[in-house]
């Protein structure tokens, strides 16, 4: 008999007792609380700071330039860009950009200085951005090896209140990565050091219209 | 036929040897001290965190429900699984054990050509003793946790859910750091502070040699998702995401219980688990994956279903609401025996109440420690009022004692059998009489604590007579004397 043939009859003979059935209760909250557009915006700028992320806004006019000055501020001299990242978010004559490869190796990605994405969308009451690999966010490892994610959400369009608003929208065979801030330990002493394998220093740009 | 003769799943020897006495007994004075200062902290953030949401109490009857209905069909879930994991191009093996689950991934780590591979802390693959298992095949495991590098790096044993180094504070775990480090790959940095800062740069620094060369990762996983076939890891540090993607082979080795049945029901546990883990809104980093996916991650990706006692666990009515536990380790920090005793006196994997109801349901009560394990409880109940999906811990202990103590019919390797009452000698009697006598009378525990006292510089420390049940796991300074004692007698004056 195979395990699997072993495991499933072990589990079929531990639920003769006919335990009734159990209907999931679907009754709590949909969202915590109703916002604007903007009060939404608001708070997930609050919590993204509150967990360290960075928070910048602006509008389109404004994008590129700001991306340049963050650049400039962390001395990169080059930056990781995903293949459907709108060409006019970089400014030219800025760092070096290194597009998303399937070859390029972990070791080659770790001398990239930052990475430039999208999101597939952000959670306002969680703090939280999620990335799903479309063009402009590209392979899941470009926002993980270099230590400076700038991440740039639409609001208040990519914006929603909480996780169950979130869950619909995305694909779950697509590769998901939840972000809420920069990576965290709390392993010594529960002292909450920002910063370990993950990006260590991450950039949020909320990008709207003025 | 009594319980010592059914026959105990395989288990790993319990890990490396304690330091030297006489270092113990300082480093338990220590050990305390960080656990009350860790746990406390702790349970203050998590109180504000889960008060942030109205509907706390609808989530956690929701989360308690999806798992009592997964698991009334888990045979219909886990095929469901199956199917979906094949169709996005995973293999899925099904482990009956811990020996046929650390055969399986030995082989596919082999397989690969590979000698090492990285590790994402996965309570399950401590359950079965898999870094040994893949040591013995000649394959090195690195733990990339910080928390589990401290551990293993120790040679130590970890003593608590979600911080299993909570016994270590800041210099220890510099001294270990420095002395360890280059034995295993980059060492530390010189100088090396013993700030949080430094000693996580460190780790970094030590580690990323090792994701950026990695072939193979090994991990868990928090849910599985039976509709969709996506697997779901929370972490923090993101260690969780390197060992995920970067490698080309990812085998993960998942306990049966952490199937759900749709992706939807994720969006109680995205919101429960976190508040009730790390106290926070949200851990920095979830990953979901389905099977492969082309050009990014793994392109081989294996699902090793355990079994090893689950199904066992299954069989008993009133114990199977034990594996609703998403891990949170939220009953360990709330829980007065816990916080006096630590980790390590449980002798087991896992810890604190879920612990003392786990695995005597998963290994059985044959040894003196597992027969022990459901008295190891003062029955307050607070595990129980934080549990995110609402385990009645107290109920399970009182269950277990008296399977204990009057005997009656359990499941053990997937057959049904009678245990006989304890008798008098019996391991099972002289954990009840610890109990008792520990928590009782305090005339009891105080002549014991002063044999212990003359023994202090003697190693190995254990109780006398009937206390053994409890030091047998070898903590023996966790039974905390002085404190506990007080604490007790207070507890039992003071009516709630
Ligand atoms: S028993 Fe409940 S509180 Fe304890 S770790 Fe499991 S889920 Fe968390």
């Amino acid at each position: 008999m195979s395990s699997k043939d072993r495991i499933l009859g072990r589990i079929r003979r531990a639920l003769r007792d006919d335990a009734p059935a159990v209907e999931v209760p679907r009754d709590y909250l949909h969202a915590h609380g109703s916002r604007t557009p903007a009060e939404r915006v608001d708070l997930l700028a609050a919590h993204l700071a509150e967990y360290r992320a960075v928070v910048h806004r602006t509008d389109e006019a404004g994008l590129p330039p700001l991306i340049a000055r963050l650049l400039a501020e962390r001395g990169a001299r080059s930056v990781l860009v995903p293949p459907g990242l709108p060409p006019h978010w970089l400014p030219a004559g800025g760092p070096t950009s290194v597009p998303d490869r399937a070859g390029s190796t972990p070791a080659e990605l770790d001398r990239v200085d930052s990475v430039l994405t999208g999101c597939a969308l952000a959670v306002a009451e969680t703090g939280t951005i999620v990335l799903d690999g479309g063009p402009d966010q590209g392979r899941r490892r470009i926002t993980l090896i270099p230590d400076h994610h700038i991440c740039v959400v639409r609001v208040p369009d990519q914006v929603v209140d909480s996780v169950p608003q979130a869950l619909p929208l995305l694909d779950p065979t697509r590769p998901l990565t939840w972000i809420s801030g920069p990576s965290a330990t709390s392993d010594i002493e529960l002292d909450r050091v920002e910063g370990v394998h993950g990006p260590r220093t991450l950039e949020v740009v909320l990008l709207g219209t003025q | 036929m009594t319980g010592t003769h059914l026959g105990m799943p395989a288990f790993p020897a319990v890990a490396p040897a304690f330091p030297a006495a006489a270092r113990e007994a300082v480093r338990d004075e220590v050990l305390r001290a960080n656990l009350r200062h860790a746990t406390h902290t702790i349970r203050d953030k998590r109180r504000r965190a889960v008060a942030e949401l109205a509907d706390w109490d609808r989530l956690r009857a929701a989360g308690k429900a999806v798992k009592d209905h997964t698991l009334r069909h888990l045979d219909r879930y886990l095929l469901q699984l199956d199917a979906a994991v094949t169709a996005a191009g995973g293999t899925v093996h099904w482990a009956a054990d811990a020996d046929e689950a650390n055969r399986i991934v030995t082989d596919l780590v082999r397989a690969t050509g590979e000698r090492e591979v990285v590790k994402v802390k996965s309570m399950a693959t401590q359950e079965i003793g898999l870094n040994e298992a893949l040591e013995e095949a000649g394959i090195a495991a690195y733990e990339t946790d910080l928390a589990e590098l401290i551990v293993q790096l120790g040679h130590d044993r970890p003593s608590h859910i979600l911080v299993p180094a909570i016994h270590r504070n800041r210099a220890e775990i510099r001294d270990i750091f420095r002395a360890e480090m280059g034995g295993w790959g980059r060492p530390a940095p010189e100088p090396l502070g013993d700030d949080p800062r430094e000693l996580a740069e460190a780790a970094r620094l030590h580690l990323r040699e090792k994701f950026l060369r990695a072939k193979v990762a090994v991990s868990g996983a928090n849910f599985m998702v039976a509709e969709t076939g996506t697997m779901v890891v929370f972490e923090s540090e993101g260690n969780g995401r390197m060992c995920l993607t970067l490698p080309e082979t990812l085998i993960s080795v998942v306990g049966i219980e952490k199937v759900v049945p749709t992706f939807r029901d994720l969006e109680i546990f995205l919101q429960t688990l976190p508040r009730s883990s790390t106290a926070e809104r949200m851990n920095p980093y979830t990953t979901m994956w389905t099977g492969t996916t082309d050009g990014d991650g793994p392109s081989a990706f294996h699902l090793v279903l355990l079994d090893n006692g689950r199904t066992d666990t299954l069989a008993d009515p009133t114990g199977r609401q034990a594996l609703r536990c998403i891990r949170c380790s939220a009953c360990l920090n709330v829980c007065p025996v816990y916080e006096r005793a630590g980790g390590h006196a449980y002798g087991s994997v896992y810890p604190g109440p879920i612990g003392a109801i786990l695995s005597p349901q998963l290994r059985g009560t044959g040894s003196a420690i597992d027969a022990s394990l459901p008295y190891a409880s003062t029955l307050c109940g607070a595990c129980y009022e934080v549990c995110p999906v609402a385990i009645d811990i107290p109920e399970v202990l009182v269950h277990l004692r008296e399977r204990v103590a009057q005997g009656g019919p359990v499941t053990r390797g997937g057959v049904r059998v009678t245990l006989r009452p304890a008798d008098g000698r019996t391991a099972e009697r002289a954990a009840m009489r610890a109990a008792r006598l520990l928590l009782d009378r305090p005339g009891a525990l105080r002549a014991a604590e002063r044999l212990l006292a003359r023994a202090r510089r003697l190693a190995p420390r254990t109780l006398p007579g009937a206390g053994r049940g409890w030091t047998d796991s070898r903590e023996l300074p966790t039974v905390a004397a002085e404190s506990f004692r007080d604490w007790w007698a207070r507890e039992r004056s003071d009516p709630r």
